[in-house]
C-alpha cells in the first residue's frame, strides 16, 4: 500500500463507496414492496365479529372470517389490518401498526368500529378477550428493558372496556411464588385469559429462568404460582381445563407441545399434535383447539386438534393465523 | 507534532510550522480509525435497531428462542479478544487482526440472510458478529496508542469514541430510512449494512497504518522495556502471562474488573429511571439516546482534559459520576430534572472512563504487549460486569430496587478508594510526560 498516494486511495474509497453504494440501492430497488392495497373482501357480505358460526383469523395481515362448518372455503377479509386478533361476545381486540415502529391496542365493536385505542410498547404477540366481552388482555415483546443487555422482555396489560381501568403491566402485581411473598425485577408476564367471572385470570410468569402457571385477582392486584413449566394458558369454555404449550423437558430449546391441564386434579394430557406449537390456542368449542403452525417459508397455517388428546391434527385454515371462534 | 511524528519519520521534519500544529488534534492513523469505527457502527446499529422486528415480526420466533440466541457466547468472545489480541502483538500485526475482526462482522451482516429461519444459524451469525467485535477492539485502540504520543492519548481516545458514537446515532436513521423505502423486507437492510460495513474494511486496508516495526515513534515503553524492533524475538505466551504476574500491567487489569464490578449495566438505570418516574413506556428507548448523546458530546473534551489534569483524576470523576447516577436513583429529586441529570451524569461517565481508562493503561503496557494488555483490561472488565450484573439483580430481589441502588452507589465509593490505592502510587500513571 505504501506505493499508492493519497488520491490514489481516495479514488479507491470513492470507486468502493460507489460500487457498494449501487449493490445497496439496487438491492433496496428490487426489495421495495409496491404500496399494499387492502386485499379485495372476497365474501359477499361485510366483516362483523357478532356472534356466529364463523372463525376469526389474520390473512396478509388483514382480518378475515371462514365459516366454521368450511373453515378451508371463501372467505371474508376486511381492509383492517391486524397482527394479532381475537374476539368474543361482539367485542374485539386487534394489535395494530402505528407507525412503521410502533403498535396500538385497539378495541372494536362488532362492526369493526373501534372504541378504544391505546398505544403500546414493543411488538405485537398475544391478544384475549374474555368470554363476555369485557376483558381485553394484550402481550408485546419489549426490547432495550431486559438488563441482561440485549435479551427480551415481555408486558402483558389488561383494560377493562366497562370501567376503563387500565393495567399498563402486570409487573406491577404482588406475587406469591409457591406459596411465599416474591420479587424481583426479571419478572416477565405473557399470555392472558380470563375466566368467566371477568376478575380472575391465568397468565404466565417468568422469572429466575423459570416458567410458571399463575393465577391472578385484578381487583386484588396480586398473583400465585400454580404449576411449573406451563406457557400461553388458555381457558376452555366450561373453565375446567387450561389448553397450554408445554416446554419439552423444561427446555423452550427443545420446542413446546401442545398440551391441556385439568385444573381439578391437575394432569397434564399431551394432544396428538407433535409438532413445536409457539402459540396461545383458542378452544373453538370444549373439544377442541385451534392454533398456528409455520411452513418453513414462515407462511401461517391455522390447525386444530382434539383437546383430549385423541385424534389427529387437521389443516383448518390454510394462509391465516391469530385464530378466534366468534362465540 | 503528532501529525509529523506518525505521517512520516520525525527526523525528516522536525518542525511542520506552528499552522499546522494547531490544527493537528490528533494523528491521521486515529482520524483513519474514527473513520472505520463510525462507518462500521452506522451499520451495526442498523441491524440492531430492525433485528427484533425481524426476529419476531419477520421470523415469528418467541423471546425464548431469541433468549436462546444470545448469552451462550459472552465466555467464549472473552476468551478470542484475549487469543486475538495475543496474535495482534505475537505477528505484530494489530492492523490484520483488527481488519479479521471488521471483516467478520461484515460478513455476519450477509449471513443473517442466508441463515433464514433456522435458530441455530441464526445463533451462529450473531456469535460471528460478536466474535469479530471482540477480536477488533484491542488491536484497534493498541493501533491508536502506537501512533499516538503518549502525552495526547486522551484526546486522541476522545476524538475517536466520539465518532464511534456519531456512528452509532446515524444507524438506526439509516435503518429507518431504507424500511421507509422497502417495506417489510429487512433483508434490504441486511444487505444496506453489508454494504456500508464493506466500505468501512476498504477505509481500513487503504488509510489505517501499523506502524512499521523499528519507527519507535512515541509508542516506546515506559519502563525502558524492549520496543517494538525488528530484530527483537516474537513475544511468547510466557511473556504474555508475565503481564499478569506483576508490576503496574496487573495492577490495572485488577483495577479494570474493579470498576467493572462497580458498573450495574445500563438496563438497570434505566429500568429504575423508568420505575421512579413512571415513564410512559414508549419513551424508554429515548434514555438510551439521551446517554448517548451526552457520551458524544462529552467525550472528546473529556480525553482533552485527562490529558491536562491526568488521566486517573478524570477516571476518578467519571465513576463519582456514576456513583452520583446511582444516588439520583434513590434520590429526592424528581421529575425531568431526575431525567436530565441522570442521563447526562451516566453519559459523562461513560464519556470519562470508555476511553480515557484505554489511554491510562496505554503507555503502563509495553509495546510489544500491548494488544494483548488491552485485550486482558478489556476483558477484566467485560467478565466483572457481568457478575456484577447478576449480583445486583440478586440485591434487587433481596433488599428491593432503592436499596440495592445504595448499596451499588457505596460499591462504587469502595471500588473507587481500591483504585486509587491500586493506581495512585506509581506517580508515573497520572504524570503527563513520557520519560524515554
Amino acid at each position: 500500500m505504501t506505493a499508492m498516494s493519497n488520491r490514489a486511495k481516495l479514488g479507491v474509497v470513492v470507486a468502493s463507496a460507489v460500487l457498494l453504494g449501487s449493490v445497496a440501492a439496487g438491492y433496496v430497488a428490487v426489495a421495495a414492496e409496491p404500496a399494499s392495497a387492502p386485499p379485495p373482501a372476497t365474501g359477499d357480505q361485510a366483516l362483523t365479529l357478532a356472534p356466529g358460526p364463523r372463525l376469526l383469523a389474520i390473512t396478509d395481515r388483514h382480518l378475515s372470517t371462514v365459516a366454521t362448518a368450511d373453515p378451508a372455503g371463501s372467505r371474508t377479509v376486511s381492509g383492517l389490518e391486524c397482527l394479532r386478533v381475537y374476539a368474543a361476545a361482539g367485542t374485539g381486540v386487534c394489535l395494530k401498526p402505528e407507525t412503521a415502529w410502533s403498535y396500538q391496542m385497539v378495541v372494536l365493536d362488532a362492526a369493526l368500529r373501534q372504541t378504544r385505542a391505546i398505544s403500546v410498547p414493543g411488538l405485537p404477540n398475544r391478544a384475549r378477550v374474555s368470554a363476555s366481552g369485557r376483558m381485553v388482555s394484550w402481550t408485546t415483546f419489549v426490547g432495550g428493558d431486559s438488563y441482561t443487555s440485549s435479551g427480551f422482555s415481555t408486558r402483558s396489560g389488561i383494560l377493562d372496556t366497562r370501567t376503563g381501568t387500565t393495567v399498563a403491566s402486570l409487573e406491577e402485581f404482588a406475587i406469591t411464588r409457591d406459596g411465599r411473598g416474591y420479587r424481583n425485577a426479571d419478572v416477565n408476564y405473557w399470555g392472558v385469559t380470563f375466566t368467566a367471572d371477568d376478575n380472575r385470570f391465568y397468565a404466565t410468569m417468568a422469572t429466575g429462568g423459570r416458567r410458571y402457571l399463575v393465577r391472578g385477582d385484578l381487583a386484588a392486584r396480586t398473583v400465585e404460582t400454580l404449576k411449573d413449566n406451563v406457557e400461553c394458558p388458555s381457558l376452555s369454555p366450561d373453565g375446567t381445563r387450561l389448553a397450554f404449550k408445554e416446554a419439552i423437558g423444561a427446555d423452550p430449546a427443545k420446542g413446546w407441545r401442545l398440551s391441556v391441564l385439568d385444573l381439578a386434579t391437575m394432569r397434564v394430557t399431551a394432544t396428538a399434535e407433535t409438532r413445536s406449537v409457539d402459540d396461545q390456542a383458542a378452544w373453538l368449542d370444549s373439544g377442541k383447539l385451534a392454533y398456528t403452525l409455520r411452513r418453513d417459508d414462515g407462511q401461517p397455517d391455522v390447525w386444530s386438534v382434539p383437546a383430549d388428546g385423541s385424534g389427529a391434527a387437521t389443516l383448518a385454515i390454510p394462509g391465516a393465523e391469530s385464530p378466534s371462534p366468534l362465540t | 507534532m503528532y501529525l509529523s511524528t506518525v505521517s512520516r519519520p520525525a527526523a525528516e521534519d522536525p518542525d511542520p510550522g506552528p499552522r499546522r500544529r494547531r490544527f493537528a488534534l490528533v494523528s491521521g492513523n486515529v482520524v483513519a480509525l474514527g473513520t472505520v469505527s463510525l462507518i462500521t457502527d452506522v451499520s451495526a446499529e442498523m441491524v440492531a435497531a430492525v433485528l427484533p422486528l425481524y426476529l419476531v415480526l419477520g421470523l415469528h420466533l418467541s423471546p425464548v428462542a431469541f433468549g436462546v440466541l444470545d448469552g451462550v457466547h459472552t465466555g467464549a468472545t472473552a476468551l478470542l479478544r484475549v487469543v486475538g489480541g495475543f496474535a495482534a502483538d505475537r505477528f505484530r500485526r494489530r492492523k490484520l487482526i483488527a481488519g479479521i475482526g471488521y471483516t467478520l462482522s461484515a460478513v455476519a451482516k450477509l449471513g443473517l440472510l442466508l441463515a433464514g429461519r433456522s435458530i441455530p444459524a441464526i445463533g451462529a451469525v450473531i456469535a460471528v458478529d460478536r466474535i469479530g467485535k471482540g477480536v477488533r477492539s484491542a488491536p484497534r485502540d493498541a493501533l491508536i496508542t502506537l501512533s499516538t504520543p503518549p502525552e495526547a492519548l486522551g484526546r486522541a481516545f476522545g476524538v475517536h469514541r466520539a465518532m464511534d458514537s456519531v456512528g452509532a446515532f446515524l444507524g438506526p436513521l439509516a435503518a429507518f430510512a431504507v424500511l421507509l423505502v422497502v417495506g417489510q423486507s429487512y433483508d434490504a437492510v441486511f444487505v444496506t449494512s453489508f454494504c456500508i460495513a464493506a466500505l468501512a474494511v476498504v477505509v481500513l486496508v487503504l488509510f489505517v497504518r501499523e506502524r512499521p516495526p523499528g519507527e519507535a515513534a512515541d509508542g516506546g515503553t515506559v519502563d525502558g522495556g524492549p520496543s517494538d524492533g525488528p530484530g527483537d524475538p516474537t513475544v511468547s505466551v510466557r511473556e504474555a502471562f508475565g503481564l499478569l504476574r506483576g508490576g503496574p500491567a496487573r495492577r490495572l487489569v485488577l483495577a479494570a474488573a474493579m470498576l467493572g464490578l462497580a458498573t450495574i449495566g445500563d438496563g438497570f438505570v434505566y429500568l429504575l429511571l423508568q420505575r421512579r418516574e413512571d415513564l410512559g413506556l414508549r419513551w424508554f428507548p429515548l434514555l438510551a439516546v439521551g446517554t448517548s448523546l451526552a457520551y458524544l458530546l462529552l467525550a472528546a473534551p473529556l480525553g482533552v482534559l485527562a490529558d491536562r489534569i491526568g488521566r486517573l483524576p478524570v477516571v476518578i470523576g467519571g465513576y463519582s459520576a456514576l456513583g452520583a447516577t446511582y444516588l439520583l436513583l434513590a434520590g429526592p429529586v424528581d421529575g425531568w430534572p431526575l431525567i436530565a441529570l441522570t442521563l447526562a451524569l451516566y453519559g459523562a461517565f461513560y464519556a470519562a472512563t470508555d476511553g480515557v481508562l484505554i489511554a491510562l493503561a496505554g503507555p503502563v503496557l509495553p509495546a510489544r504487549l500491548r494488544t494483548t494488555g488491552i485485550a486482558l483490561v478489556q476483558t477484566g472488565q467485560a467478565l466483572a460486569y457481568l457478575v456484577s450484573s447478576v449480583l445486583f439483580g440478586l440485591a434487587w430481589q433481596a433488599w428491593g430496587p432503592e436499596n440495592a441502588i445504595r448499596a451499588a452507589a457505596v460499591a462504587v465509593a469502595g471500588v473507587l478508594v481500591g483504585t486509587l490505592l491500586l493506581l495512585a502510587s506509581p506517580s508515573r500513571l497520572t504524570t503527563r510526560k513520557v520519560p524515554r
